[in-house]
């Protein structure tokens, strides 16, 4: 399978948020067993998802496919799972990401463990879309809690930052036999969080034929030769900022887009450090235990003779999140803060 | 309004003939729902101009509820409160200059700038920081209440939450452990018909959350939530018993919210005729006229200018007053830090 489009002049582009929506349209045309559940979803002059994703979908599946729940994530996540080990492929909706935590028993205790209870005679194939990040909204509204769900066997934890990967890992978390997480950044959806963002340009490449991209395979986003950069969402982009101005003084970082957390793409990231012989990590979800701390270890077990330093990791800090922005700022990695860890990744 | 079974109802009005409250009484009322109206239009506006960051969740037209119930508080009863808090904030108490400030994102503000417009709260007044997880307060507020009852004090505990919150699995388990403990709790439902987008009535078969109540062997009324006087006689009568541990009473409040959602909702889910018809209702509106009739327009409207100037003093102090140091966000998650130099 191929990697990143390299987009052409001329070439549709696309946010995340359309490309999103896409996706769901053509799996709900190609399958009828594919169905959304969740809040807000398809209330007629509603919002069409807390944000926006689903507008429109429900003029063309109608309110039995696109169907609106009261605010009861158990009874959400439950019905996604029990339709789904029935053969439904359900697409479950909460909002935001932080509202995982209240249906942590069905994810955890039931989705997660249907199949190797039953000996691999039930599955249960339903991917939950969780909008994460940091964007002025509190400690309630802003967490990116990826690495709670790296930790659950039986679960595939997918993280999109862009609209060509979002659309083609979504058809492909569709048609996956088992359950798929699937964070998306809440400044990273289209023209809304373009400022916030740091007005950077929030559209990629999106081909009009029909494609898949695989879950588990990473993209190298930027070749490089000196250190490698593993990071996702807004640090994924800080990180590409940095590399740029890294480059002007000679250091050539090599950027990757692990795009699924659970599994690892391994060898992509291996053959990464081991060409490096650096690594640094970027996430926004906090430090301690931390889906960077997972994969640190894991290249100090297979790559450790071939790191020349000490692996280095940047993400939140340690706090809840405060809301005044300056506050907020402090918590979450900045361009400067990644960059200063490449630097001194690259000193060593 | 249909009411279920074992439900009672106190119809509009049915507090107008109550003696409990004097004119200068109601005067006072008008002056704190009108203070919440005004904020909730100023820091839209400040919103609006980027002066305010985040986003938020407004009020107008719940102002009833909210300084109906705080009014039969004391000081030391405690309120839990909802991603909509900025009435449920000045109608318990919490200082207006750092309920603005705190909206400003200002280290002045009642959270230090940590919390935001869905967190407001201050201990010193009662009030839990907010909480925006929709039926996070209806377990939390069984705990304050088990605490009462263990250390004996007469404390009650009023936990708002909406229509949408009662469809949680966190209002059924909150309610009934409640009411097998008998605490000293009023869960306060503030029905403004919507949750974001979704009506109730799609939620839900039964239309009136009260009528869940006898499920749980607790008491359930139906309130009329724009008339603060009927309001407050309610909750007058549920945190009497709360406070007497023949509790926890359910009232559910039938109110509106003029506004969106939160900023930003063009409001397509509803007609603009249900909003005049709730319009038609206002409280404040309501509580002027009855006023009108005792009490002179030179008194009323010097109120008026009164919540003016305590606004533009809130705004200007909001203002002026300085950032969080950015290192302030480092330092608060726990009480005691190991191993480092504790900081307050
Ligand atoms: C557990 C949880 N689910 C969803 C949300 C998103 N959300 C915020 S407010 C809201 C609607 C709440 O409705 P209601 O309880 O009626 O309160 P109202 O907004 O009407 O004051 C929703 C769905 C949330 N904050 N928490
Ligand atoms: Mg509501």
């Amino acid at each position: 399978m191929t990697v990143a489009a390299a987009p052409a002049n001329g070439e549709r582009r696309l946010t995340i948020a359309e490309a999103l929506r896409e996706a769901i349209a053509e799996e709900m045309r190609h399958d009828d067993k594919v169905f959304l559940i969740g809040e807000d979803v398809g209330v007629p002059g509603g919002f069409g998802g807390a944000f926006g994703v689903y507008l429109g979908l429900t003029e063309e599946f109608g309110h039995d496919r696109i169907i609106d729940t009261p605010i009861s994530e158990k009874a959400i996540a439950g019905a996604a799972i029990g339709a789904a080990l029935m053969g439904m492929r359900p697409i479950p909706d909460l909002q935001y990401a932080d509202f995982l935590f209240e249906c942590m028993d069905e994810l955890v205790n039931q989705a997660a463990k249907m199949r190797y209870m039953s000996n691999g005679k039930l599955s249960v194939p339903m991917v939950l879309r969780c909008p994460v990040g940091t964007a002025n909204r509190g400690a309630q509204h802003g967490q990116c809690p990826e690495s709670y769900f790296v930790h659950v066997p039986g679960l595939k934890v997918v993280c999109v930052s862009d609209a060509y990967h979002a659309k083609g890992l979504l058809k492909s978390a569709v048609r996956d036999d088992d359950p798929v997480l699937f964070f998306e950044h809440k400044l990273l959806y289209g023209s809304k969080g373009r400022e916030q963002a740091g007005g950077m340009d929030l559209t990629a490449h999106v081909p009009e034929e029909e494609y898949f991209f695989p879950i588990g395979k990473a993209v190298v986003k930027r070749e490089g030769t000196s250190v490698t950069i593993v990071a996702t969402h807004m640090s994924l982009y800080r990180s590409l900022a940095a590399a740029e101005e890294l480059a002007r003084d000679g250091i050539q970082c090599e950027v990757i887009d692990p795009l699924t957390l659970l599994p690892f793409d391994e060898d992509t990231i291996f053959a990464s450090v081991r060409k490096t012989g650096r690594l640094v990590i970027a996430h926004e979800d906090t430090l301690t235990g931390g889906w960077g701390a997972e994969l640190a270890a894991r290249v100090a077990e297979e790559c450790l003779y071939s790191l020349q330093a000490p692996i280095r990791r940047v993400a939140s800090h340690d706090v809840p999140l405060p809301v005044a922005p300056v506050m907020e700022q402090t918590v979450v990695p900045s361009q400067a803060r990644i960059k200063a860890a490449i630097q001194r990744c690259c000193e060593g | 309004m249909s009411s279920g079974t074992g439900v009672e109802r106190t119809e509009p009005g049915a507090a107008q003939g109550s003696a409990a409250v004097d004119t200068a009484h109601e005067l006072d009322l008008y002056r704190r729902m009108l203070l919440i109206r005004r904020f909730e239009e100023q820091v839209y506006l400040l919103y609006l101009r980027g002066e305010i960051p985040g986003t938020l969740h407004q009020s107008q037209g719940q102002e009833a509820v909210a300084v109906g119930v705080c009014d039969v508080l004391q000081r030391t009863d405690w309120i839990t409160s909802t991603h909509r808090p900025h009435g449920h904030a000045l109608a318990k108490g919490v200082d207006l200059r750092a309920a603005m400030a705190e909206l400003f994102g200002k280290a002045t503000g009642c959270c230090g700038g940590k919390g935001g417009s869905m967190h407001l709260g201050d201990p010193s007044v009662g009030m839990l920081p907010a909480i925006a997880i929709v039926g996070g307060g209806n377990t939390v507020v069984t705990g304050l209440g088990l605490a009462f009852k263990l250390m004996k004090t007469d404390q009650v505990v009023v936990c708002f939450f909406g229509d949408g919150a009662s469809n949680e699995g966190a209002f059924h388990e909150g309610l009934n452990f409640a009411a097998v403990q008998h605490l000293p709790i009023v869960f306060a439902c503030e029905n403004n018909l919507y949750g974001a987008s979704t009506p109730f009535h799609q939620t839900s078969l039964v239309p009136d959350v009260a009528s869940r109540a006898p499920a749980y062997g607790v008491r359930g009324e139906i309130v009329d939530g724009m008339d603060v006087l009927a309001v407050r006689e309610a909750a007058g009568r549920a945190v009497a018993e709360a406070r007497t541990g023949a509790g926890p009473v359910l009232l559910e409040f039938k109110t509106y919210r003029f506004a969106g959602h939160s900023r930003g909702d063009v409001r397509g889910y509803r007609s603009r005729d249900e909003e005049a018809e709730w319009k038609e209702r206002d409280p404040i509106v309501r509580l002027r006229e009855r006023l009108a009739v005792s009490l002179s327009e030179v008194v009323l409207d010097n109120t008026d200018a009164q919540v003016e100037a305590a606004l533009d003093d809130a705004v200007e102090f909001a203002r002026q007053s300085p950032l969080p140091r950015a290192e302030d966000a480092l330092t608060g998650a726990y009480a005691t830090v190991i191993g480092k130099e504790s900081t307050p």
